[in-house]
């Protein structure tokens, strides 16, 4: 636990060079629900398989990692009625806000970007928010 | 060819930095946003490593015009924010609260996530092939009154 934030800072290097890499080789902006969404309404047909090989590298590489770590608990709910409400508020809203917590946050952020912060307080407010909800007063997650 | 290559390494970075910094454990983000709670302040220290380097690479493409494959760097930042930036991301960060997974680490825990990550991804991609109506829907000019 008290080595969570050393593991938080090294992670987030890993990622924000793998944004790097993204960017100044293949000229595209890391965002995960742009890369995704663009496969699903068909705006990413031309750069498909560029999109494709992205995310196998994101699913396989935990893959690998894993027998190192033995077992990592997700602790994802196991409520379907939740599940299925959080998962197409996701899917809906970054692709109507075009961003993420990588796209937004971490992309936009690093370069200043007025759309990125404004989008990241925004969901943040709304996560936190969500979470005092139902948690706290609801009770449900 | 060398395209998909370098995506498949970018996302090689992503996964294993999701995977590292436990951004897949749905209870150090909830432990994030659950300030009335049990504070968990790792997601800060994800986002402000994954900053770093990125802040270094746009200032990189600053002094060339196109990428390394040749394709030309995206545009600048649009300075206007919109309602839909707004409510797009009100309802991200609703869902992102109730599961504690936003997209990326929803694809990085797929191998062990369990049924659950796939509910979750179903529902998703549901969403993002509905987000075009939605938007257009949202676009249509409020008739005067």
């Amino acid at each position: 636990m008290e080595q969570d934030w050393i593991w938080g800072l090294v992670g987030g290097l890993l990622i924000g060079t793998g944004g790097a890499i993204y960017l100044l080789v293949n000229g595209r902006i890391m965002g995960a629900s742009g890369i995704i969404g663009g496969l699903v309404d068909g705006s990413g047909h031309s750069t498909k398989w560029e999109r494709i090989s992205f995310l196998i590298g994101v699913a396989l590489l935990p893959v690998l990692l894993l027998p190192l770590y033995g077992s990592v608990d997700t602790h994802i709910t196991s409520n379907l009625l939740v599940l299925v409400a959080a998962g197409l508020l996701v899917g809906v809203g970054t692709r109507i806000a075009n961003g993420c917590t990588s796209g937004h946050g971490v992309c936009g952020i690093s370069r200043l970007s007025l759309r990125g912060m404004v989008a990241t307080v925004f969901y943040i407010l709304a996560g936190g928010i969500t979470v005092m909800l139902f948690r706290h007063i609801l009770g449900v997650i | 060819m060398q395209r998909n290559v370098f995506a498949f390494i970018a996302g090689g970075f992503f996964g294993a930095g999701l995977f590292i910094s436990g951004m897949t454990d749905t209870n150090k983000v909830q432990g994030w946003l659950d300030v009335f709670g049990n504070w968990d302040p790792t997601l800060a220290f994800v986002m402000g490593g994954a900053i770093i380097p990125m802040a270094i690479a746009w200032r990189l493409t600053k002094a060339h015009q196109t990428a390394m494959l040749g394709t030309v760097f995206p545009p600048p930042p649009e300075p206007k924010l919109g309602r839909n930036l707004v409510v797009g991301s009100v309802m991200f960060g609703m869902g992102w609260g109730l599961s504690g997974l936003c997209p990326g680490p929803s694809i990085a825990a797929i191998s062990y996530g369990g049924t659950g990550v796939f509910v979750f991804l179903a529902a998703m991609l549901t969403g993002m092939a509905f987000a075009p109506a939605m938007r257009r829907l949202m676009d249509r000019p409020v008739p005067a009154e």
